[in-house]
């Protein structure tokens, strides 16, 4: 008895994907192989689902399926060496399902994202493999969405999958030490894919798949297999924090509209309540981390009515904790915006100061607009206008060169 | 057909222009609308923006292999700024897109009428060309 | 980030080119090909196209009467694009490798590389 395809099929689909890979990757001691095999049985769902309706046992469909595409490959990879004598009864088609179903583990997941964030391989590799294996999107959905060719995308995942093989990672949890140390990159990746999705949620032309939305999911999944970490809850509260904002980011000629100036009524309020939530929680449990920290100053942000509401003395505190546990170029900056609000611009620029001679940043368009936000409250507004210019010129995103432009323009028609 | 509708700009260091708010504004809504209008009637196969030319490079190989990238660009050089790739059924019709983006509006709403070049692409690497 | 690498040429350049033995013509599009395949199989590559005959280029000046202003006569000395790579890599020096090779398998003409600006905010 099949179920019809609806809305929500989709979603459950991609749930079962690391599931089925898991289970298959196991069974025939072959990540690789496995990842490709069950890449072509959600393809082959996706294709025949929507017109044959959903089978009664989906997961079984897909395991089987996949499985068949692993039992045939490893007969021609045989046929090819001329071997076809030396068939095995583990090549038999047929693989009976309670054996496999009964083999699963609930950690599979987990291992998998462990796996596909794997330290050997770059940011880049790991997203498009993690999107893949554990997000059970399609090549060309993850194509689509970082606007490659297909066929560069699923050779990125190849040589991704190549490289796991050569570090001679097996299909198994990594012990609670090495969890400790590889769980910041599982965490990275992550956040680099909601980043990714949140930074060209910029309404366009263009249908992109929603990694916001996807990062979000996989993040919740994985905070369910470690429901007591406090750094993936800081993760999941930073994402929806920031999610939140998303449909006060964009004006209706698609410009960029800074924190201060956004329409609050906009915000998702269910998101904000749920982020604050799990922050609390997070924030009870351990020695504050990174993305605890970020997600607290968001949650500041976003507790806010108005932007004249916001408690920037809490912000500065939490930059100032930040500085120290996670340094960076950036979280300077950040705290010099913070500083300034807090006591007066010409602080703010006192401390930029000290980043014109890093090389990380001095070049940095982010400087530059900070620093001509900063001369622009000081009335300095030729000084502004010169370095929103500057900024202008830097940036390589085109809605921030429109915004630049248009702020270093309002000023020179005051 | 495929074209590319190229945008140039004259000089390296080429600035930010400093034209009043609301004319930067109608001009990126100009832009914006122009893109959007291209898309819908399923003209548009790509619109791009290149980072501005201060921080161009030439490159050439060196007799090690090894790129060298302190090639001088000439005085006179015109940069590509930014170029549209269009899918349609003549010239005439390419020639049409090319001016209405030509005429952008710009400082005080006038027309920038801005050069635009026109050329073909090819569908697969031409027999006879790269 | 994706960078446009470019390849221009003048139009008495692209006569030379032309005038080459069909062997080399052959054999300059298929190193071409090869390094196009090697950057697809590094999965760095987005996109590559010919552009057709300077001689066909136009320029389109606005409109007048409702009608494009369109001429065809560009100096001597112009140097028109010829053809384009677009590939996505970690960092500008790869950009300038990929080029460096462009050009050696093109008689060493320079390859002008530029950073593609995004349709995408960068985060705040």
């Amino acid at each position: 008895m099949t179920k019809k395809w609806d809305a929500t099929s989709e979603h459950l689909l991609r749930e079962l994907a690391p599931q089925v890979l898991g289970a298959v990757a196991r069974r025939f001691r072959d990540f690789s192989s496995a990842e490709d095999a069950v890449q072509e049985a959600m393809i082959a769902a996706f294709t025949q689902w929507p017109q044959e309706g959903i089978p009664e046992n989906p997961r079984g469909w897909l395991i089987q399926v996949a499985c068949r595409r692993m039992t045939d490959r490893m007969r021609s990879e045989i046929a090819r060496r001329e071997r076809e004598t030396a068939v095995s009864a583990e090549t038999e088609n047929f693989v009976p399902l309670p054996e496999i179903e009964a083999d699963m583990d609930p950690d599979d997941t987990l291992i998998l994202l462990f796996m596909c964030c794997h330290p050997a391989l770059t940011p880049s590799s790991a997203i498009a493999l993690t999107l893949r294996a554990v997000g059970g999107l399609t090549t060309a959905e993850i194509a689509n969405a970082f606007l490659v060719p297909e066929a560069t995308m699923a050779q990125r995942i190849s040589r991704a999958k190549q490289t796991i093989k050569a570090s001679g990672t097996p299909f198994r949890l990594p012990s609670p030490h090495e969890r400790t140390e590889r769980l910041p990159a599982v965490l990275h990746v992550l956040y680099l894919i909601f980043s990714e999705g949140y930074t060209s949620s910029i309404g366009s032309h263009l249908q992109r798949f929603d990694l916001a939305r996807e990062a979000i999911r996989l993040t919740r999944n994985t905070k369910s297999l470690l429901p007591n970490n406090a750094e993936v809850a800081g993760l999941l509260a930073l994402m929806l924090l920031t999610d939140a904002r998303r449909a006060a980011r964009t004006g209706p000629a698609e410009e960029l509209i800074p924190l201060d100036k956004q329409d609050r009524t906009l915000w998702d309020r269910v998101e904000i309540s749920e982020g604050i939530e799990l922050l609390t929680a997070a924030l009870s449990k351990a020695a504050v981390g990174l993305y605890q920290l970020q997600a607290a100053i968001a949650a500041v942000h976003d507790e806010a009515e108005r932007a004249e509401d916001t408690d920037w003395p809490q912000i500065l505190a939490l930059y100032e904790l930040l500085k120290q546990v996670s340094p960076s170029p950036m979280v300077t900056l950040n705290h010099a915006i913070a500083a300034a609000m807090v006591h007066g611009p010409a602080k703010g620029l006192a401390l930029l100061r000290a980043l014109d001679t890093d090389p990380r940043l001095a070049d940095h368009y982010r400087l530059a607009a900070v620093r001509a936000h900063l001369l622009e409250k000081t009335g300095d507004y030729e000084a502004a206008i010169k370095h929103y210019q500057v900024a202008a010129a830097r940036t390589t995103s085109i809605p921030e060169r429109n915004y630049l432009m248009t702020q270093a323009a309002r000023l020179a028609g005051n | 057909m495929k074209y590319i509708l190229m945008m140039n700009t004259m000089k390296a260091g080429h600035g930010v222009p400093s034209w009043p708010k609301k004319d930067l504004q109608a001009h990126i809504a100009f832009m914006m609308g122009f893109n959007k209008e291209l898309h819908e009637r399923g003209e548009l196969v790509s619109a791009e923006g290149l980072s501005f030319p201060d921080q161009a490079k030439l490159v050439h190989a060196g007799k090690d292999g090894r790129p060298v990238t302190d090639g001088v660009f000439p005085e006179s050089k015109e940069f590509l700024a930014g170029f549209w790739i269009i899918d349609v059924d003549n010239p005439q019709r390419a020639y049409e897109i090319a001016a209405k983006a030509s005429a952008a509006p710009g400082p005080g709403g006038v027309p920038l009428n801005m050069p635009i070049e026109v050329r073909q692409v090819m569908s697969g690497p031409p027999p006879d060309m790269l | 980030m994706k960078y446009i690498l470019l390849m221009s040429g003048t139009k008495a350049g692209v006569e030379g080119y032309h005038a080459w033995p069909k062997q080399d013509i052959e054999a300059h599009m298929a190193v071409l090909h090869r390094i196009n395949q090697d950057l697809t199989d590094s999965g760095e590559f987005v996109a590559t196209q010919g552009l057709a005959e300077p001689k066909e280029a136009k320029v389109v000046r606005g409109e007048k009467n409702g009608l494009p202003v369109t001429d065809g006569i560009f100096p001597e000395s112009k140097e028109f694009l010829l053809g384009y790579w677009i590939v996505e890599v970690p960092n500008a020096e790869r950009a300038y490798a990929i080029a460096g090779r462009i050009s050696a398998a093109s008689v060493n003409m320079p390859i002008e590389v530029r950073q593609f600006a995004t349709h995408e905010a960068k985060s705040r």
